[in-house]
């Protein structure tokens, strides 16, 4: 809303302010805004820090951090990049990443979101002004008086009542429309008749007026609605950041030069740079260079693959060594990443239709409900023959069985259940997702990047005599390539100090290659060492001509995999470990972690396949994976989770996704989730109670507008505070 | 009795009011950081970008 207020004047929300200038990005290089995540700010100082070291680099002219969305708002000149900025963050000791405006505009969640708390205030102040003046009626007052309080309660509540209902009506209407019914279709009808019987009672200067008790409706019904969209519109805003984390960009390489595009603008034919480090933007092949290509997100292979002129490459995966110049032969929708794509809508539609428990409910209430009020009415208007007493006894029953606290039940609880889970760092993309998680009973792992960081660690680097690891970190240390890195660190912190080794090279593709004392030593692959290669990932140094010494890596365990192991299998949960890796890499990581089924060199369709027969088994899974190969088995399986580090596709497939590197918040949301269940179930059973005290008074002519007005509240007042008992 | 004749609309006006304020606020974006907004009163630096 702000953004449409007022365009010029910099508001507090980023994210409003985001969409126009995510428009003028283009028009105005002049000025840039730039958009960073901070997951880990979480108070006062880490704002005054955050804006201070942002404030520092040159060229930063304002910058505002939001800390309930965690971001922060950098307006700059041309010349400041958003890696400077998370350089500065990082020097200051905060994780920041870039975000992608474009990605963050004000959706039309956001005006929905304002829309509903604008409906819901009206219907408040309506609510507090109507019960203001029934309590006059309550209180006793008779004739004239009582008549001129009806009637000024009519003229309050009637133009609140149109205004703040119209989601109601409209959703009915839409359901009415198909020939289905569903909630919104009681509580129109009871808001329709409460108001006419009202007046038509009104101006007969009848005694019960129900208008505090349809503007209540509205008010109690509008505040779940509102709680319901909110944890949604949070969960998809978040789940936009993570998109907007992926800056899609690729560098392409024209007669005129190298040039920044989009992802979107390549075409097939079109020559990409793509720099060691960097994600392959598309399919192609390789046409100029040599480098080594990480396909663990695509194939769950933690071995990385030789890439040189003429290779395949995929769009997702990740040159490590070399640049590589890469002719496109399939970009945007034909790649083999949207291909994939196709088998999660496949997955998608063997899901099933899940019925939420609110829909369960709403099934078996609304057509009771409907039949009781008719039955009532009849029942009055055989024994009466009095119409208006009968009618008088329909709106009753209907505005005593009104869904208040049905319609609070649910959305109260999974408000609480995903606020919480949200500071543990555990993202709650679906509403139904906790009550799926809640009956899950089989948890499939996928190996590489989801129960492992996907980054590798040296082994046995006591085995290597001393000369060789001195050679190997000075030949380590001057190399980017994460095996490189990762046996670097461990050496230095091991104490050893590298050889005095000359002439480095680094042999894309290959590995490195120096002059010591007069040999050559090399690092590198098993291949161009002349060694026998492993089945494990391994980096092999040779000195001058002797064999090949093999360093092998194995991936490190992700924070908190084991204890979510073992507490799974405590739960008394079916565990299993799925991967695309090599069978040995496989079942030795199995033994570590103590799973006892493995499955081994699976495909992605090999995966969705076993979710779907576990599934046809009747077992209720949850998929834990973050690659690309696991997108259609997350789609298929009746819940799934994957964490923050998964591919875009991965994430979108799921149900949930984990903030943190630490898997342990998985563990948590199980036990939310279950208990989350229970105090939905909890709800409905208060609900119910409520209504089966109130109703035979209803039925029976007893219910004053008094009873209705108490009846609504307290058992609003009750399901909202069990709510918040959630532990 | 009479004197509901003034309480009345000056009850109704006082509620206009609140739900007056209320929409400008949100007009205002005033809910958009309350996290942030709590927390920075709490910080020593004085905080010379404040909100506008």
């Amino acid at each position: 809303m702000t953004a449409t207020f007022d365009h010029i004047r910099p508001s507090a929300c980023p994210a409003c302010n985001a969409a126009p200038a995510a428009e003028h990005l283009a028009d105005l290089p002049k000025d840039a805004k730039l958009m960073l995540s901070l997951p880990a700010i979480h108070c006062a100082a880490c704002i005054s820090e955050v804006e201070k070291a942002l404030s520092a680099v040159p060229g930063v002219r304002d910058a505002r951090v939001n800390l309930t969305l965690r971001r922060a708002a950098v307006q700059a000149g041309p010349d400041v990049t958003a890696e400077m900025l998370c350089e500065a963050l990082a020097r200051a000791g905060h994780e920041a990443h870039e975000l992608d405006p474009g990605v963050l505009a004000t959706t039309t969640a956001d005006r929905q979101g304002r829309d509903l708390l604008m409906r819901l205030a009206v219907a408040f102040f309506a609510m507090m002004n109507v019960m203001l003046l029934s309590v006059a009626v309550w209180a006793g007052a008779e004739g004239v008086t009582r008549d001129m309080m009806h009637w000024i309660s009519a003229a309050i509540a009637i133009p609140a009542v149109i205004f703040a209902g119209r989601p109601f009506y409209a959703s009915a209407w839409g359901a009415l429309r198909v020939r289905r019914l569903n909630m919104d279709v009681p509580i129109t009808l009871a808001i329709a008749l409460a108001v006419g019987t009202s007046l038509y009672e009104t101006i007969h200067s009848g005694e019960h007026a129900y208008f505090d008790a349809a503007i209540a409706l509205c008010t109690f019904l509008l505040a779940g609605r509102y709680l319901d969209h909110r944890t949604r519109a949070s969960a998809r805003s978040a789940a936009q950041e993570l998109a907007a984390l992926e800056v899609p960009r690729a560098l392409r390489i024209t007669e005129a030069g190298e040039e920044t595009v989009s992802v979107a603008d390549l075409r097939v034919g079109d020559i990409v740079r793509v720099k060691p480090g960097g994600r392959i933007p598309v399919d192609g092949r390789v046409t100029q260079g040599q480098s080594e290509i990480d396909r663990s997100l695509m194939t769950g292979e933690s071995l990385p693959a030789f890439a040189g002129e003429g290779s395949i490459v995929s769009a997702g995966e990740v040159n490590l060594t070399g640049p590589l110049t890469i002719i496109v032969t399939a970009a945007g929708q034909d790649t083999a990443l949207h291909r994939i794509a196709d088998l999660v809508a496949v997955a998608e539609a063997g899901r099933g239709n899940y019925t939420s428990l609110a829909d369960q409910a709403a099934k078996l209430y609304a057509p009771g409900v409907h039949i009781l009020s008719v039955v009532a009415a009849v029942g009055w208007y055989l024994y009466t023959q009095d119409l208006r007493i009968a009618l008088n006894i329909a709106a009753a029953v209907l505005i005593i069985t009104c869904p208040c606290a049905l319609g609070l039940a649910v959305p109260a609880v999974t408000t609480a259940a995903s606020g919480r889970l949200f500071r543990k760092g555990m993202l709650i993309k679906d509403g139904t997702a906790l009550e799926r998680l809640a009956e899950a009973d089989t948890v499939v792992f996928d190996k590489t990047g989801t129960l492992t960081n996907g980054a590798p660690t040296p082994l046995a680097l006591d085995a290597l005599p001393g000369e060789a690891a001195r050679v190997a970190l000075a030949l380590a240390q001057a190399s980017a390539h994460p095996l490189s890195v990762s046996l670097a660190r461990a050496l230095t912190a091991g104490g050893t100090r590298p050889a005095d080794v000359t002439e480095l090279t680094e042999v894309p593709g290959y590995g490195m290659q120096g002059l010591w004392q007069g040999q050559i030593v090399r690092l590198g692959r098993a291949a161009w060492l002349g060694a026998d290669a492993t089945p494990d990932t391994a980096s092999f140094l040779g000195l001058g001509d002797a064999p090949a010494i093999a360093i092998p890596f194995a991936d490190t365990l992700r924070e908190g995999a084991a204890d979510l192991v073992a507490a799974l299998g405590a739960q008394g949960k079916r565990v299993i470990l799925i991967s695309g890796d090599s069978r040995a890499a496989v079942t030795r990581f199995a033994r570590t972690i103590g799973i006892a089924e493995v499955v081994a060199e699976a495909l992605p369709q090999e995966k969705a396949a076993l979710v779907a027969d576990l599934t046809a088994q009747g077992a209720k899974v949850l998929m834990v994976g973050d690659g690309l190969n696991d997108t259609a088995a997350l789609a298929g399986a009746h819940v799934s989770i994957s964490p923050a580090s998964a591919l875009d596709a991965a994430r979108s497939a799921s149900d949930m996704v984990l903030m943190g590197k630490s898997l342990a918040p998985i563990a948590d949301a199980i036990r939310t989730a279950v208990s989350a269940r229970a105090r939905i179930r909890e709800n409905f059973t208060i609900a119910t109670v409520y209504n089966i005290l109130a109703v035979p008074l209803a039925v029976a002519g007893l219910c004053s507008p008094l009873i209705a007005a108490l009846a609504m509240s307290t058992s609003s007042i009750t399901v909202g505070l069990n709510a918040l008992r959630l532990r | 009795m009479d004197v509901l004749g003034i309480l009345i609309p000056v009850s109704l006006f006082l509620g206009a009011v609140g739900l007056g304020a209320f929409w400008w606020m949100l007009k205002k974006g005033q809910f958009d950081d309350p996290d942030g907004d709590a927390n920075r009163i709490l910080r020593d630096d004085y905080d010379d970008q404040p909100k506008s």
